[in-house]
């Protein structure tokens, strides 16, 4: 009795429902866009990469090292707290998203860069003998080979990082937790905290279902 | 045939790969419509020579010209155009995995030669047809046998018109119960007049089709001449040896 009070208090579920749907609006939106962005970016950076221009790689290899190597959270809080005393003033949701798209960048450039040079030499050569120009090989022939041996990482990915929108509570976002959290502060529930989970349940799963019928969709013997 | 203009001429050809000189001096014609078969031992340079002609491969030095054009004065930004002149069949294919085979066949035409997507469709159906495919137009490569796959990489080539059609062992991956579609498809280029350079292995269908036969050993040509002269009467001690060692495909 004591554990369904705590947990699934039916007073606070009805009290703090409509915010957390609001909130779940928030993670969503946040999510697509972070997903969107990271990935469209990270086959971007794939791509300039391959053309070796060696500065550019350098810089290149530095980013997808770096956003890979630093905790989301240090970058969070850095650009949050860090950027107004240059006079920079950005919106909480804005360096969350920001942020969180580039470290999916960073893992998207470096899963894509794999599948680009795992795409095998008879492919360029085909490709270039037949009159096609480097960058036609690129955007025809190696890179929709390269995303669809990207697909599962990529997807392992998106889903991990999407998740660190939780993060966005520590910065004040609107999303799931932080209004969970604050609910809980309010109501000295634990209750809202579980509607959290359930929250996140409700966006993932199917995210993960989807994910399962996008691999299959992709997938092709080689 | 004398009378015939070359359509692929080969000068002087050299290529080092660092310290190796892989191809000495090669010279070599080939006259519009001629089927010209290159044999030789493994690591003699031929598929090296061949790669040369479409430029996958830099020469060191001399020249080679496709229909009276010195293709090696080019600069490299402006290979893509001269490319489409030169069919390539590869010995594993290299179909790309992820499309269909009529998408295949059509991606060059539009991409590189800028034909509308309808035209390059009719063409390309009309080639699949002609290897004996048009009914595997909508299959996926992974679909189809190894025979099948070469036949579609030769529609794929032949889509651009070419001048000049170049063939590097584009049996050898194969079972052998696979090879003779291929070598069918082959011969039907050559009845209807397609220029071809030929590395390759089998040696009766040198004998039954080729015009001349052309021995490469060590970076050199050693002996060319017609199938009759090249198997029937060899005169260098290096093509005799070479003959006996593959006699089996011989006859």
């Amino acid at each position: 009795m004591r554990f369904l009070e705590t947990f699934f208090n039916g007073t606070v579920i009805a009290k703090y429902t409509p915010d957390i749907i609001v909130a779940m609006g928030i993670t969503l939106a946040l999510s697509v866009a972070i997903i969107i962005s990271g990935i469209v970016f990270g086959a971007v950076l794939a791509g300039l990469r391959s053309f070796q221009v060696r500065p550019l790689t350098l810089l290149i290899v530095l980013f997808a090292d770096l956003m890979r190597a630093l905790p989301p959270l240090v970058v969070i809080l850095i650009l949050f707290f860090g950027l107004p005393s240059v006079g920079l003033l950005m919106p909480d949701w804005l360096v969350l998203y920001l942020v969180l798209s580039l470290v999916l960048a960073a893992f998207a450039e470096e899963i894509f860069w794999a599948g680009l040079t795992a795409v095998t030499r008879g492919q360029w050569e085909a490709g270039r003998a037949t009159g096609l120009s480097f960058t036609q090989v690129l955007t025809n022939i190696a890179f929709p080979q390269a995303w669809r041996m990207g697909i599962p990482p990529l997807v392992n990915r998106a889903l991990a990082i999407t998740k660190m929108t939780a993060l966005g509570s520590v910065i004040g976002v609107k999303e799931i937790l932080s209004v969970a959290s604050s609910a809980q502060s309010f109501s000295g529930s634990a209750t809202p905290l579980t509607m959290a989970a359930v929250a996140y349940m409700l966006i993932f799963i199917p995210a993960v279902i989807a994910s399962r019928w996008i691999e299959r969709r992709f997938h092709y013997k080689t | 045939m004398n009378a015939r203009r070359y359509m692929l001429e080969v000068r002087g050809l050299g290529k080092t790969f660092g310290e190796t000189e892989v191809l000495k001096a090669i010279d070599l014609n080939v006259s519009e419509g001629e089927l010209v078969f290159i044999i030789g031992p493994s690591g003699s340079g031929k598929s090296t020579m061949l790669r040369c002609c479409n430029r996958l491969e830099e020469p060191t030095s001399g020249a080679i010209l496709i229909d009276n054009a010195r293709i090696t004065d080019i600069p490299r930004r402006d290979l893509d155009r001269m490319r489409l002149n030169v069919g390539m069949v590869f010995q594993g294919f290299h179909l790309y995995p992820h499309m269909s085979v009529i998408k295949n066949v059509i991606l060059a035409q539009i991409k590189a030669l800028k034909r509308p997507a309808d035209e390059a469709r009719q063409r390309g159906m009309e080639l699949l047809d002609q290897v004996g495919l048009g009914h595997k137009a909508d299959a996926m490569p992974s679909e189809l046998s190894g025979g099948q796959q070469q036949r579609v990489a030769i529609a794929r080539a032949l889509a651009l018109d070419p001048k000049v059609m170049l063939f590097d062992e584009p049996t050898s991956a194969l079972d052998p119960e696979l090879v003779g579609s291929v070598l069918k498809v082959m011969k039907d280029l050559r009845d209807k007049g397609m220029t071809m350079l030929v590395v390759s292995h089998e040696m009766a269908f040198a004998r039954e089709a080729a015009d001349r036969v052309v021995f490469m050993d060590g970076g050199y040509v050693v002996e060319a001449g017609t199938p009759d002269e090249i198997f029937g009467n060899p005169k260098s001690d290096r093509l005799k040896s070479f003959l006996s060692r593959v006699s089996g495909g011989a006859h």
